[in-house]
This record gives C-alpha cells, structure tokens and sequence, in this order.
C-alpha cells in the first residue's frame, strides 16, 4: 500500500476526464487521471464515425481524431492506465484504488468525476425467451467490429434507434452483415435525424417505429426474434407478430450514468441520474465536480470536453484554495422539461445550460419563470439536446423554473 | 418541385425545404452548409465515408480511415469493397494518407488515428 498526495484527482479518461486534465494542468496544479482501460479515450476510441467536433475544433473530426487532438492538447503526463477506485472516503478526501502496484490512496484536494455512462443491458427490456449467445449491445458490437476486427454474426436486428444503434446497423451493413432492420419501441426514433438519413435510408435499413421484441428464440445462439407493434402504452397488439431469423441481436436501448462511487454521499438528480451540479460543474459536495455522461446522457462529445474543461478548471482553484462564490440559486423543472443541468447557480457570470423537452414540438418557447428566453422556430426533440447561454439574471429570485411551452 | 429533407452536415440537423425550379433555393437552413448540402443532394448525393482498413503488424488489427472529401453516394459500395480488399504496414499516423484519389472521386482515404508498430 501507497499514499501520494494530488491536488486534483481525475476519475476517468474518456472525452469529459481528458478535457478536465488539459484545463487543470494549465493551471499548474499537481493533476492525476486514473484509467481503469490500458489507454485513454474511452468510446472515443470505437467511434469511427465522423460528426465530433464542430463546436470544439470547428472541424468535423472522427472520434480517434477527436481523442488524439485532445492528447496533444494535453502537454503533462498525468495519465495513470490500469488504475480501478474502489472507493471515494469523503470525510477524509481519500480515493483507494486498485492497479498493478497494489493499493494506492490518493489524498486529494479537488476530485472530477468523468466516469460516463454504461449501456443499458437487454435483460432490462425482459423479453421472455431464453438467454441464447448472440446478443449482444450496441457498444459491445462496435467494439468487437472497430478495435478487434471480429464481426458478431451474419444476420442481424437493432433493437433501438438511439445514435450507437443506427450508426451501428450502418456499420454492421458496410462490414457485410446483413441488417435486417432496427426496431424502435417509440413512435419516432431515438438518435439524430442525420444518422436515421445517412445510417438507415442510405443503406436502405428499415426502421420499424412503434415495434418492440417480445421474444427470444434458439437454443445455445440465437436463431429468430418475434416482434410485434405496439400500441400508444408501448403494450404489444395482438396478432402483429412477425418472427424474424437472426442469429445476432444488437441492442441499443439507452445509457446510464455510471455514479456508483459517489450516489451514496451527493445529492442526486432523479431525472438526469446524476449529481445534481452547478455551472461550476461542483457537486452537493465542494470539492467534488463532476463532467459528461455521469452528470446526465449528452448528445455531442463537444459539450462533454466543454464540462470537462470546466470542472477542470474549477477544481483546479478549489485545490488552491481559491473561493468560489455559493450556488444558492436554483432551476426548477416546469412543464414538459426532462434532462436539466445545472440545477443550481451563483449569478455571478454567465453559463452554458442544457435541456431536453419531453416531448416534440414543431414551434416552441422556452420560458424562465415568465419570462421568455428563446423562441425555437424549428422542430425540438427529447433526443435532441438544447444548449444556451445565460447571462442575465438580475431580474430572477433564487429560484427559477424552466418550461417549454408549444406555440402556433 | 419541392422537396423535403434534413440536412445531415451537424448534428443539428436543419428540416429544409427545397425548391427545384430551374434554380435552386432552399429554405431552413442555419448555415452556409445546409444550402450546398441542399443542392448536391438533389444533383449528385455525396458521403463522407468512414472505415477501418487492415493493418499488418500494428498494436491494432485495424486503423480507422475516413475519406478527407465526401464521395459520391452510388459509389459508395464499390469504394468498400475496394477497402476491404486493402492490407498497410504499421506505424500509421493520423492523417497519413492510405489511399490518394480512391476510385478517381477526388477524395482520399485518411487514417484517422495512429497505430504503432508491434514490437
């Protein structure tokens, strides 16, 4: 067993870890970024696919290109592969971790949490049928086909549109699968209209809104699936089913933030399923920030880096003692607003925030209590993230609510 | 003719309508991007095309690519299989080009990260 000393710790070396490293070292403080994979860039690294960047870059960049720019941008070696925490002590500011030298406590004056998101597995959709080899979820296919030049299958069905889905059924396509389909619980599709464009109709993949799996077939490797369509409370309709022969099924059914080593001591947000944070990127707990898919599911890896660099940042202060000003104002959810953050602010400069409606909306408004803040004159969608600038709040008590609201 | 369609260049993803009629104008768009995107997809539809080529030798079986120009569309089936058929050496850089020109479109295939040589 080892101690060492850090001034700011970096839990996770995916896009939001590295980029809260390039803010931190700037600042000239002692940086640490534990990996628990044998390099840095976490999905970046499977992601071949171009559409990373435009803000961060100003160039369309793929997500190898987007990982290794943010290597060069990252001047010191603070980066620790192969390191696992196993626990976060927040009384005593110690984080133990696990690697190849044994145990190594870190005491540590600022943390950043960047430890993402994992995919959500099929047994949460429970369909019955038999647990058969050959389903697999969608990150796990990308990385067998993109790192390990392994194809799942031959035959294959998507199971959910979200963004890895479709880009993976395009993938999937190019690599000489055949790709039956990709089947959507929800009337509309889960990712970006783009990747419905260029993933599905460019390949010509049909995308069956409104359908679900509702069984498994095969003995040891799966051999068919039945689907059904469903009705408006996503339950089966009778007499839909359509049994299909595949023996890979891909699922790509939704991300969860992965919190597990600090839910029991921050405050957490229900509805991003992450801490809940300020424009600071600081958790209920002052030292402790947090950035990317941990603190709520983005869309784009670019406001990711923006989180991480920010945290970065602002831990790297806290770890010099420096004040920040007290977050003592609030955003409270008002109608039809989902994923929300931050969920709490100081006033004092202004930040970025980022919302998804829960439902679609042709032509909307969003409003701060009364007071309109931006108009939407184009389509609005839960899988499309909403990002703005706020500056002005003098006009504002301490606590605000946000809603979207559908206009004519 | 009208016709309408979302604008893949961002992740945004503008709806436009576009408007054939001897000249072309489009409406919806946010940027310049979305009117030249409008105006090859009604001529001649182009793609970016990403891919992972073979590598012998390397840390990694395979080095990920993508064209540095979109290609044409109906072209993009004969570009893979002609990908597929590819095989380089390790080291590969970033930006180092695989192939110059692929199939006469005008584009070239670009390694889009670096895979070391296995020691």
């Amino acid at each position: 067993m080892r101690r060492e000393k850090v001034d700011v710790l970096i839990v996770g070396g995916g896009a939001a870890g590295l980029a809260a490293a390039i803010s931190a070292t700037k600042e000239g403080v002692k940086t640490v970024l534990l990996e628990r994979d044998r390099s840095t860039g976490g999905v970046l690294n499977q992601c071949i696919h171009n559409g990373f960047g435009l803000h961060v870059y100003k160039e369309e960049l793929t997500g190898p290109e987007f990982m290794e720019r943010m290597w060069d941008e990252l001047k010191e070696d603070v980066i620790r592969p192969n390191y696992t925490v196993l626990e976060i002590k927040p009384k005593t500011r110690e984080v133990v971790t696990l690697s190849e030298e044994g145990l190594v406590i870190f005491e540590v004056k600022a943390l950043v949490m960047a430890t993402g998101a994992r995919e959500r597995p099929l047994s949460s959709l429970q369909i019955p049928g038999s647990r058969v080899a050959g389903v697999y979820t969608a990150g796990v296919a990308q990385k067998m086909v993109n790192i390990y030049n392994r194809l799942p299958g031959r035959k294959v069905l998507i199971v959910g549109s979200g963004d890895i889905g479709l880009i993976m059924a395009r993938r999937l396509k190019i690599e000489g699968m055949d790709v039956v389909g990709v089947v959507e619980i929800m009337p509309e599709p889960g990712g970006l209209i783009r990747n419905v464009v260029q993933c599905l109709e460019d390949f010509e993949i049909p995308l069956w809104l409104s359908h679900t799996v509702v069984e498994i077939h095969g003995d040891q490797r799966l051999n068919a699936v039945t689907i059904a369509k469903v009705d408006k409370n996503k339950k089966p309709i009778p007499g839909t089913e359509r049994k299909i022969k595949v023996d890979t099924l891909v699922t790509s059914v939704g991300l969860i933030p992965q919190n597990e080593l600090i839910e029991g001591f921050v405050e957490m947000d229900p509805i991003n399923k992450g801490p809940i944070i300020d424009e600071f990127m600081r958790t209920s707990i002052k030292w402790i920030f947090a950035a990317g898919n941990n603190v709520a599911i983005h869309d784009l890896v670019d406001f990711v880096y923006e989180e991480g660099k920010i945290a970065g940042y602002y831990a790297a202060l806290i770890s010099k003692n420096e004040k920040l000003p007290d977050s003592d104002k609030r955003f409270l959810r008002g109608q039809n607003v989902g994923v929300l953050l931050p969920q709490r602010f100081s006033q004092k400069k202004s930040f970025k925030i980022y919302l998804r409606p829960l439902k679609s909306f042709k032509k909307s408004i969003l409003k701060f209590d009364d007071k309109v803040i931006r108009k939407f004159n184009w389509r609005i969608r839960p899988s499309e993230m909403i990002d703005l600038v706020v500056k002005d709040f003098n006009n504002f008590g301490p606590n605000v609510t946000v809603e979207v609201n559908e206009i004519d | 003719m009208i016709k309408k369609m979302t604008c893949i260049s961002c992740p945004i993803g503008c709806e436009l309508t576009v408007f054939v009629n001897g000249e072309i104008k489009v409406e919806g768009n946010r940027c310049p991007r979305g009117l030249e995107y409008a105006k090859n997809e009604v001529t001649n539809p182009k793609r970016i095309l990403t891919i992972s080529v073979k590598v012998e030798d390397g840390v990694m079986e395979l080095v990920s690519a993508k064209t540095d120009k979109p290609v044409p569309k109906k072209m993009l089936h004969e570009i893979i299989e002609y990908i597929k058929g590819l095989k380089i050496k390790a080291p590969v850089k970033r930006g180092d080009i695989i192939v110059n020109d692929i199939l006469s479109t005008g584009a070239n295939l670009v390694a889009t990260r670096t895979v070391l040589k296995k020691d």
